[in-house]
Order: structure tokens, then C-alpha cells, then sequence
């Protein structure tokens, strides 16, 4: 330990470290100790095992902060912050990474394509979402982004004999980068405006500039357009169906919910961190961004027959009703919107997971047909998607009413009736096209008598993303105390 | 004086070699010129006492990525290339572009200095260390102490690219 490299900073960093060394550990092990196919259940050990110090890391973190009593640890000279809300995000993103692992060993097998780099870069995509949360300098952040955007732009392109993964990984690889630009424009210029890239700096500076100032409106739009491109907010939405459709389904699960929960974070660090003090100036652009997302999700959703597009939009939509939470503003808000991202976790997996588990040779099973008389073939697997779908849809008891709720709560407490009348009015037509996918689950008959073969993984999979979505909505009280927890102080 | 004759010889340079790079018609020629307007801007990086951008321009910009360029040049087809349209019909995007960045450069040119005044109180960076020595000592102590992080981190980025590359690009995994 050095001046430069203290005992905080690497009490901050353990958890990206595990991840990081296991990440590396997989691909070395996956060429030497393991070529055999046979042998790749052993790298998924070895993803658990890192998965588990990760944890143990964020558990050490999280009992010496709430021990010490403190707000937030800063680290490497404020460039990596742990408080509430960087640790809420990183359990969530611990439970995202191990559901798609676990779900992902039989998928791949089908697809020919299993190779156990896969299981790296998930570790190392998570990496980036560590980064993600608990950065606090615009380079920490930026790097991080992109690390966990690399890492996916592979994992979409991984069915390499297969046409339309090759133009999903072409398409999200060009218009990523289209944003990064974005990003990396609006963050120049906060760094020009402030002369620091520390988020805290840039916050001091910001406040004590005239709110119109063009330089300041020019960094805050360029970098909102770069952020709602990484949550695919409208009009920054076209890569996601996409991406969606022609990524492997378990790299679609993980994209859906880790790269959005990831990129949600970076938003709300960014819009409560430095960009508070210009609220007047953003907000109107993020309420278009909601109402248009809501919109172009929602009624688009309306005619996919694919499922992974359909959720593709439906995961649109939802970028609106979490951008809601951040328009309301309120304490309500913000945790509102913690709450819906963990709810929507779990749920989205549960949804992505059903399509999985219908996956094998010779049915791909992401058509909306496909999942005709599955209630027959496999209650349970039927069960849970329904469960999911109503949690989606925002029905109680499941927890996606949750969510909803404490969005639609601060929207009221803030005064504003006529979004929170339009984001209602919009749940109604969520609840037609997804079930859609239910009446076609419980009402059609079965087109092929074949049976699912599903594996221990998936269906310890299905249980937990089941027992999330139940649980939270069940007992939303641990939940909610947590998400309050979270919020940027 | 020196100084300013130099500014305009590299100034010209760079702006030449952009010009030549977007009207030449074979695609050699273009890079090569696209390699004299890179000289031209490491020149200017030299001026503004960048020794170390300096050095990245011609180290990295003209010798690695050119080189990446005129290969990937030497592997396309060229003959076919050279007899197809050459000009693309976005060109009114383009325009719209270069007035957009027309009126930011026009903006901050009559606002002066002043659009880029730091608030009273913010660290205005490069004065607090100018003490430490020159550009590049500065830029080490930095990289190394403030920014080690995203330092180490890049190391972890160059790892997915090139495991992405290898996944993607080769038949037999």
C-alpha cells in the first residue's frame, strides 16, 4: 500500500477486483485446465466463485458503512464512491449476472456456440456496471461504460453462424459508439466548464454558472442524448429491438436488465449529481423523452409477433416510467425509481427465462406462437410467465405494482396529475399485448407435442427470479427500506 | 514572430491535407493525405508546448493507425472503388454539420476567453502543478496518482477487445 494506492482504496475496489481476476481466471482455465466441452460446468463454478467474493466484498462494505455510521466512502482521490446507492445497484447487479449464468449453460449448448469466454465477459460486462455505480469522476464512469458496452456488443454478436446476431452486434456496435461520442462530447465540455472531471466539482461549478448559459445547455444536452441512448429512452431507441431480437436470448436477459439497471444508475448519478442545480433546464427534455418512450413502447409492442421484440419495446416503455421517477424529483421518485429497476430485474429475467427454457433443437421458441399451449405441456414454466407478465403489466400482488406505484406516488406529490394520468392510461395498453402472450399460453392448444428439456440451472433460475417477483411484491417492506437506503445524499 | 510563421505553415498544412484527403479520387492517395494533415496537427500540439500529444500523434495516429488504414486500403478492391460514385447524396447532413460547428466556433470566438472562464473557486487545472515540470512529468504524475484508476481500468477494456476480436473473427474457437 502506497500513497496512491491506500487500504480504502482497495476496500473500495475489492468487489471489481474479484470480478475482474475471476473474469481473466475463466479465460485461462477455459484453455488449459478445462478443453474439454464436458469440463465447462466447472467455469460456471468458477463465475459462482467469483460471484461469492464479489459479494462477501459488498457485504464488508455494506456493515462498514452502516458500522461506522457514514454516508459514503470516497476512494482513489474521489474517483469511486461506495454509499447506499452504489451498493444497492451492485447486489442487483450480483443477482442479474448469476440468474443469466445459471440459465445460460444449456442455451448455449443448443445453440452450438457454447465457448467459455461467454462466461467471462459476463463477469467483466459486470465489472463495468461496478464501475457504473459507484464511479464518481466523469473518466471512471466513461471507461466503465464502455468496458461493460464492449463487453455486450461481443456477447450480442456470439452466435457468429447466425445472421441476424451478426447485424444485432453490427447495429448496436454503431450506434453505441454514436452515443459514446455523445457522452464523451457533453463530458468534455463539463470538464471545460469546471476544469475537473469529479462529479462533486463539476456539481460546485455548475451551481454557481447562470442556468441559461448556452456552453452549460450545449454539455447538458449532448450529454442527456448520450444517456437516454444507453437506457433506449425514445428517440434513441432504434438499436433496441434490434439488439434484442438478434442477440442470444440470455444475452438479450442480461442486456435487458443489467446494462439498463447499469446505465439508470449513471443517469440518475449524472441528473442528482453535477446536473441538480440545472434541473429547470433538463427536465422538460426528460419528460419528453418519458412521454415518447411511453408512447413509441407501448403502442409498438402492440403489433410484434416476436416476443424478444415485444419486450424490446416493452423494456422502452419501462425506460419512460423509471425517467417518470426522476422527472417527479421528489425522495418518493428516486426511490421509486430504485424499486422499479430491482423489480423489473427480476421480472424481465423471469419473462427472458420462460423463452430460454422453450429453447431446443429445432424451436426457437421467441415467437409468440411458440408459447401456444405451453400451460399444458408445463404449468409451471406457464405459472411463472404469468406471474412475470402481471408483474410487467404492474398487477398486484405482484412486484411490478410496486414499482408503479411509488412512481405514480411521487408523481402525484409533485403536482404533476397529467403524467401520472398518461402513464396509468399507458398501462392499460401493456396489459393487452401482454396478454397476448397469455391467452396464447393458456387458451391455444399446443402446435408441437415436443416436451421442454430444461436443466437444474434454469430451473433454480426459474425459482429465484419467481421468488423475486412474488417476494417483493409480497413483502415489499425489507425492499423498500433498502431502495430508501440508496438515494444520493 | 517564429512562432506565428510557424502556426500558419502548420495550420496550412493540416487544413491542405483534409481538403486533399476528401477530394482525391484513389483511396491511397486520400490516406496519404490524411497523413500530412495529422503531421500538421502533431506540428500544432508541438506549439502549444504538447510534447506528449505531440509524440502520441506521430507514435500512434501516423504510424499505427495509417498504417491500419493503407492496409485495409490495400485489401479492398480499389479498381471497383474508384468507378463508383463518389460523393454521398447525405451531403445537405453534412452542410447542416458544418454550420452547427460553424456557429459554436463563431459563438466562442465573439464571447472571447470569457465562455471558458472557470467559476471563482473551481481548480483551474495545469496552473495548481505547473510547478511539478513539463508537460509530460505533469501528464505522468497525473495518470499515475489522480487517474490510476480509469488507468488500470483501460488495461481491462483492451482485454475484451481483443478476447471480442479473436470470439468474433475466428472460425474455430
Amino acid at each position: 500500500m502506497s500513497q496512491y494506492y491506500t487500504a480504502t482504496d482497495h476496500f473500495v475496489l475489492v468487489p471489481a477486483i474479484m470480478l475482474a481476476l475471476f473474469g481473466c481466471a475463466i479465460l485461462l482455465f477455459d484453455f488449459w485446465v478445462f478443453p474439454e466441452p464436458k469440463q465447462r460446468k466447472w467455469l460456471l463454478a468458477f463465475l459462482a466463485l467469483g460471484e461469492a467474493f464479489a459479494g462477501y466484498g459488498l457485504w464488508q462494505q455494506h456493515t462498514y458503512i452502516a458500522g461506522q455510521g457514514i454516508a459514503e466512502l470516497t476512494a482513489f482521490q474521489g474517483s469511486l464512491v461506495v454509499d447506499g446507492f452504489s451498493l444497492f445497484f451492485n447486489w442487483m447487479f450480483i443477482a442479474a449476472a448469476s440468474i443469466v449464468a445459471l440459465m445460460s449453460y444449456r442455451y448455449l449448448e443448443v445453440e452450438g456456440e457454447h465457448h467459455g469466454e461467454y462466461y467471462s465477459l459476463i463477469l467483466l460486462a459486470q465489472c463495468g456496471m461496478y464501475f457504473l455505480a459507484s464511479g464518481a469522476d466523469l473518466i471512471t464512469l466513461f471507461v466503465g461504460l464502455e468496458l461493460m458496452a464492449l463487453c455486450f456488443y461481443i456477447m450480442v454478436g456470439f452466435l457468429r453462424s447466425d445472421k441476424r446476431s451478426n447485424e444485432a452486434a453490427m447495429k448496436y456496435l454503431l450506434l453505441g459508439g454514436f452515443s459514446s461520442g455523445f457522452l464523451a462530447y457533453g463530458f468534455s465540455l463539463l470538464y471545460g466548464l469546471s476544469g475537473s472531471t469529479k462529479l462533486s466539482e463539476i456539481g460546485v461549478a455548475i451551481a454557481r454558472r447562470d442556468p441559461a448559459d448556452p456552453v452549460l445547455l450545449l454539455a447538458m444536452v449532448t450529454t442527456t442524448v448520450g444517456l437516454l441512448f444507453k437506457i433506449s429512452a425514445v428517440p434513441f431507441h432504434m438499436w433496441a429491438p434490434d439488439a434484442y431480437e438478434g442477440a442470444p436470448t440470455t444475452v438479450t436477459a442480461y442486456l435487458s436488465v443489467g446494462s439498463k439497471a447499469a446505465s439508470i444508475a449513471f443517469l440518475l448519478r449524472i441528473f442528482l449529481g453535477p446536473l441538480a442545480s440545472a434541473r429547470a433546464a433538463w427536465e422538460p427534455l426528460l419528460v419528453f423523452a418519458a412521454i415518447a418512450s411511453l408512447t413509441v413502447g407501448n403502442l409498438a409492442a402492440i403489433s410484434q409477433h416476436n416476443i424478444k421484440r415485444l419486450l424490446a419495446y416493452s423494456s422502452i416503455s419501462h425506460a419512460g416510467y423509471m425517467l417518470l421517477g426522476l422527472v417527479a424529483g421528489n425522495e418518493t421518485g428516486i426511490k421509486g425509481v430504485a424499486v422499479y429497476v430491482l423489480v423489473y430485474t427480476f421480472t424481465n429475467l423471469g419473462v427472458f427465462l420462460v423463452i430460454v427454457a422453450l429453447r431446443r433443437e429445432g424451436l426457437v421458441g421467441d415467437n409468440i406462437d411458440d408459447l401456444a399451449g405451453l400451460m399444458h405441456k408445463s404449468p409451471g414454466y406457464a405459472l411463472l410467465m404469468l406471474i412475470c407478465l402481471l408483474s410487467l403489466a404492474g398487477i398486484p400482488p405482484t412486484a411490478g405494482f410496486i414499482g408503479k406505484y411509488y412512481i405514480f406516488l411521487s408523481l402525484i406529490q409533485a403536482g404533476r396529475y397529467v403524467l401520472a394520468a398518461a402513464a396509468a392510461l399507458y398501462v392499460a395498453v401493456a396489459i393487452y399485448y401482454y396478454f397476448r402472450i397469455v391467452r396464447s399460453m393458456f387458451m391455444s392448444d399446443a402446435e408441437d407435442a415436443g416436451a421442454m428439456e430444461t436443466t437444474f440451472g434454469v430451473r433454480v433460475a426459474a425459482a429465484l427470479t419467481g421468488l423475486g417477483t412474488l417476494g417483493i411484491g409480497i413483502f415489499p417492506e425489507p425492499f423498500l427500506r433498502f431502495a430508501g437506503q440508496s438515494l444520493i445524499r | 514572430m517564429l512562432d506565428t510563421i510557424f502556426f500558419y505553415l502548420f495550420a496550412l498544412l493540416t487544413l491542405l491535407g483534409a481538403v486533399l484527403t476528401i477530394t482525391r479520387r484513389s483511396a491511397v492517395h486520400s490516406a496519404i493525405s490524411l497523413i500530412v494533415s495529422l503531421v500538421g496537427v502533431a506540428g500544432l500540439f508541438l506549439l502549444q508546448r504538447a510534447e506528449f500529444l505531440f509524440a502520441v500523434q506521430i507514435v500512434l495516429y501516423i504510424g499505427g493507425i495509417m498504417l491500419l488504414f493503407l492496409f485495409v486500403i490495400m485489401l479492398v478492391n480499389l479498381d471497383r472503388a474508384e468507378r463508383e460514385r463518389q460523393f454521398s447524396k447525405a451531403w445537405w447532413l453534412a452542410l447542416a454539420c458544418v454550420v452547427g460547428v460553424g456557429a459554436e466556433i463563431a459563438y466562442f470566438l465573439t464571447k472571447g476567453p470569457a465562455a471558458f472562464q472557470f467559476p471563482p473557486g473551481a481548480a483551474s487545472p495545469g496552473v495548481a502543478s505547473a510547478a511539478a515540470g513539463g508537460n509530460v512529468e505533469r501528464l505522468a504524475d497525473a495518470l499515475f496518482s489522480e487517474y490510476l484508476l480509469p488507468f488500470e481500468m483501460a488495461s481491462l477494456l483492451l482485454l475484451v477487445a481483443v478476447v471480442g476480436s479473436v470470439i468474433l473473427a475466428k472460425k474455430r474457437i
